[in-house]
């Protein structure tokens, strides 16, 4: 098992916002998680990633069979966790190559393997940058500093493609991209999703589910799952709305 | 009580000042004029408004260094533009200037066209008191670069004075760069006067020093002068770095740029104090100034004043100071990079001096710099 949650309850600022959650990812396997605004899609996302504002309560967190909040978060994304933020942070004065190379470095160092001097990196850097169809020239500008909303996305999925995670975590990657930009990044996606890594997509619409389509969906209310199914769960959830599970879960 | 009984020390110390026979009389009386107004008024003292968050006295009484030694005679024999310029030297600005003119090492040089950049570097090994004063004159359409470096690894007190002529159509780039070592108490002026179109672009690096302050002031001369003032003070333990800037807008139609940035860390101490003057007849004056500081550690402190006094209405001018810290959001991004916490500070702290490091354009200043900011700072709050 990659990642196991049982009886998750987390919050921030002393309120509780995820009530008992439970959720099993496999590797080789895509997962969505969907519900609407407050049901704690993406406090789960910011809890695994180890937010410091968010709080455990209680429950466990399995990744690789060992205790995820024993870890920083930057000892996690190490161990190949990664997630793509919502709204990408700007970095500014720090370049793209600058801070991918460093960051991927961290990840070979601790796996025992060969570091990347800078002419390397950026070979390897141009061969990535393929799979979310990324001009070059975004390799020499600060990270993520006067991106356009979709090109921030996109970086986030070059930074998946470098650091080559075994579980990916999609934040609302979907939110505020026009249909071209939603389309390079979930073909970015499914070109890095695999039989030895995972990928959970967190998302409100069912939209980004018709470019990656997922094995499961997981539908979240009130900080629980309250329903799961396969991916024709998400088609029935756009029909219906989020009433309809709402009122399930109950 | 202490100061005064050092400042008398110091006055009977200096009673054995001698001229050098060898330079021109002029030059001798103005040295001992700017001897007696040193004796006169010693070191400044915090009462000054200018100085009150940094206290010399006590600084400079606690070190013994030579002082004996009157290095002067380099230019013994000052053209008739290189005697206007060293009386055009406010030595009343402060007792260091003073003192500065009284036992000045002058040096004088004169670009007249393009050439390899200009290195004045001190380096100083023994607890001993320099006082280099050099004088620049980039003739009328020369362009040249001027790098100057202050080093040492001793108790050493510097007292250094530029004064730097553009002339009309030239182009000076200036690199300063004070790297003393934590024992040193370093004082630098830097005057500069630009002449009709002229341009003066100035990076001011100081990152050591127990003690450091840095005057520069920088007037238009003529029409259509364009300078850039900026800077970094990048320091951590105890040291405390103080700049003073002046841009003297005197003549219409000139731009000014004015961009320091400040890295504190532990309990260091900076302070940033800017004036810029419009004069009443200097329309259409473009005039910006900022000033950005990154605290690493709680207990650093900066007190900062950016200050523009306007008398034309006929201007473009702005100005602003910020003090913040690390933004946490920008950290855990780097952190769920995988980058570790130290690295991920370091890497946040040179994003916020990149602006000032990236305008460097000679490569081995930049790659010290660099080299300075990500991996020097141990940044550990």
């Amino acid at each position: 098992m990659l990642l196991e949650v049982t009886e998750l309850h987390a919050g921030i600022d002393g309120k509780e916002i995820l009530k008992g959650l439970n959720l099993q990812v496999e590797v080789g396997e895509v997962h969505a998680i969907m519900g609407p605004n407050g049901s704690g899609k993406s406090t789960l996302s910011k809890v695994l990633a180890g937010h410091p504002s968010y709080e455990v309560i209680s429950g466990d967190v399995l990744y690789e069979g060992k205790n995820l909040f024993e870890l920083e978060p930057d000892e996690r994304a190490r161990e190949g966790l990664f997630m793509a933020f919502q709204y990408p942070v700007e970095v500014p004065g720090v370049s793209n190559s600058q801070f991918l190379r460093l960051a991927y470095n961290e990840k070979m160092k601790h796996l025992g393997q060969e570091e990347l001097d800078p002419l390397e990196f950026n070979d390897y850097l141009k061969e990535k940058a393929k799979v979310v169809d990324m001009d070059p020239q975004f390799f020499k500008r600060s990270v993520n500093e006067g991106f356009s909303g979709g090109e921030k996305k996109r970086n986030e999925i070059l930074q998946m493609a470098v650091l080559e995670p075994k579980l990916a975590i999609l934040d609302e990657t979907d939110s505020g991209l026009d249909i071209d930009a939603l389309r390079i990044v979930a073909e970015g996606v499914n070109k890095l999703r695999g039989d030895d890594n995972a990928v959970i997509l967190v998302t409100h619409y069912q939209r980004l589910l018709n470019f990656i389509v997922p094995d499961f969906v997981h539908v979240l209310a009130d900080g629980r799952i309250v329903k799961e199914g396969g991916k024709e769960l998400a088609i029935e959830l756009e029909e219906k709305g989020y009433d309809w599970v709402k009122s399930a879960g109950r | 009580m202490m100061v005064a009984v050092i400042e008398k020390d110091r006055v009977e110390a200096l009673k054995n000042f001698h001229t050098d026979p060898r330079e021109p009389e002029w030059l001798r009386d103005l040295r001992q004029e700017a001897f007696l107004e040193f004796s006169e008024r010693g070191y400044p003292t915090v009462r000054q408004e200018d100085w009150k968050y940094t206290n010399v006295a006590p600084v400079i009484g606690s070190m013994t260094v030579a002082f004996g030694r009157n290095g002067h005679g380099a230019l013994k024999d000052p053209t008739h533009d290189e005697r206007r310029l060293i009386e055009q030297f406010n030595f009343q600005r402060n007792g260091f200037t003073a003192e500065n003119l009284a036992r000045a090492d002058l040096v004088s040089i004169v670009i007249e066209e393009s050439s390899e950049p200009i290195e004045l570097n001190s380096l100083v090994d023994d607890d001993s008191a320099h006082f280099p004063h050099r004088l620049i004159t980039v003739k009328s359409g020369a362009t040249a670069t001027l790098i100057e470096t202050y080093s040492s690894n001793a108790s050493n007190f510097t007292n250094a004075a530029m004064q730097i002529v553009v002339e009309d159509n030239a182009r000076l780039t200036h690199y300063r760069v004070q790297k003393e070592s934590p024992e040193a108490v370093h004082y630098g002026v830097t005057e500069v006067s630009l002449g009709r179109d002229a341009s003066y672009n100035s990076t001011n690096i100081n990152l050591g020093g127990k003690l450091s302050r840095h005057d520069i002031e920088v007037k238009f001369t003529a029409e259509g002068g364009e300078a850039w003032v900026d800077g970094l003070y990048m320091i951590n333990g105890t040291r405390h770095a103080d700049t003073h800037s002046i841009i003297d807008h005197q003549v219409p139609n000139c731009t000014s740029h004015q961009n320091y940035k400040g890295v504190l860390n532990d309990k260091s101490r900076a302070v940033f104090n800017g004036k810029v003057f419009v004069r009443g007849n200097a329309h259409g004056t473009d005039a910006q100034q900022q000033n950005k500081n990154l605290l690493l550690s709680n207990e650093a402190r900066v007190d900062t004043k950016p200050q523009l006094e306007i008398f034309n209405d006929d201007v473009k001018c702005s100005h602003g100071a910020t003090v913040g810290q690390l933004e946490e959001e920008e950290l855990f991004y780097l952190l769920t990079r995988g980058l570790p916490e130290t690295l991920a500070r370091n890497l946040l702290t040179y994003g916020f001096a990149e602006e000032i490091i990236n305008k460097i354009g000679v490569e081995k200043i930049k790659a010290e710099l660099d080299n300075a900011v990500l991996h020097r700072l141990a940044t550990v709050l």
